[in-house]
């Protein structure tokens, strides 16, 4: 009977380590994904580092599924930079090029007005009722670079929900069941 | 070790690098290219001049713009979005910009241009110092790359 209460103690003791050690692995995946997410915020100082386009409002400079690598710096707005902002009531935020800008002397503020290139008018009718300007705390952050096409996963998982599903559940069956 | 789904891995890792690589290059090879543009506007005619009824100056005139911006076209460049902005200073704002004509140029062929048009944004002052006021016309342009690192400069437009 001892014989085989060891086989048997032998066999779980793997089995929790084999589970550990996956645990672990998964952990680090998450972890590590997540601290380059906090350090591209650090270093751009934008709370999101990069985003996706999701409108064609800015073709044939950026597409839908392009994304765009943020940069919130110090430096004023000027005319003819790519902001991302986000309207009062609007949950999405916008990536248009700044068109008017008016500075204040005394107070260094700024009232911002953007548009889309591809769009045929100024962005006032998509500002809350009755806003006509943007301020400097609107802003999210100015476009700096671009990469083309890579942002369509995202579109896809969020618009595909199924496929997310599929996608962590196969990824994590990988991660599980792999065995170095 | 060398199972399907390992060397699937691999394969799939390796042709992300090279990707990632290239693009990267492909950025930093603009870095190279030093455009020597040329730009002049000439402001035709004033068409009117009008206080809104909120007491803000605006103003209509009509524009000349010539540019030869045909240096700034690298391979990597997707196209150039190009702007005529008027800035000036007023003893609220110290600094007004003000886009009154813009235009994306999708290849170096469509360069080389001139332009005659009257302003596309309406000219509208924060309050009301537009009459005789000095203001510097400047030509920006915004280089959009295929992938990599956007580029933008300006110059002074005037005779």
């Amino acid at each position: 009977m001892g014989w085989i209460g060891e086989t048997v103690d032998s066999i779980k003791s793997i089995q929790i380590r084999q589970v550990l050690t996956q645990g672990v692995s998964l952990g680090m995946i998450v972890t590590s994904a997540l601290i380059i997410w906090k350090a591209l915020m650090c270093i751009t100082g934008s709370e999101s580092p990069v985003v996706v386009v999701l409108s064609g409002s800015m073709e044939p400079g950026f597409k839908r599924g392009d994304i765009l690598f943020l940069h919130m710096s110090k430096d004023p707005i000027r005319a003819g930079e790519i902001v991302v902002f986000n309207v009062d009531g609007r949950e999405i935020p916008i990536v248009h090029r700044v068109i008017k800008v008016h500075e204040r002397e005394d107070t260094g503020e700024v009232d911002v007005l953007t548009k889309g290139d591809n769009n045929y008018g100024d962005d006032r009718l998509l500002y809350a009722q009755g806003q006509l300007w943007l301020q400097r705390h609107h802003i999210m952050g100015r476009a700096v670079g671009f990469l083309p096409y890579v942002g369509w996963v995202t579109i896809i998982m969020t618009e595909k929900p199924i496929i997310k599903y599929i996608l962590i559940g196969a990824l994590g069956l990988l991660v599980i069941t792999s065995k170095e | 070790m060398h199972s399907f789904g390992y060397r699937a891995n691999a394969l799939l890792t390796f042709a992300i690098t090279i990707l990632a690589l290239m693009c990267a290059m492909a950025s930093l090879s603009d870095n190279l290219n030093s455009p020597t543009p040329s730009a002049e506007v000439l402001v035709l005619n004033i068409n009117w001049f009008q206080k809104q009824p909120n007491g803000n100056d605006e103003v209509s005139m009509t524009l000349n713009i010539s540019a030869d911006l045909q240096s700034l076209f690298t391979w990597n460049t997707k196209q150039v979005f190009v702007f005529l902005a008027a800035e000036y200073e007023t003893p609220k704002n110290s600094l007004n910009q003000i886009s009154l004509w813009d235009g994306i140029i999708p290849s170096k062929e469509h360069s080389k241009f001139w332009i005659h048009t009257s302003n596309k944004y309406r000219f509208i002052d924060q309050g009301s110092n537009l009459r005789s006021k000095e203001f510097n016309l400047t030509l920006h342009w915004h280089v959009m790359p295929k992938t990599g690192k956007m580029f933008a400069d300006k110059m002074d437009a005037d005779p």
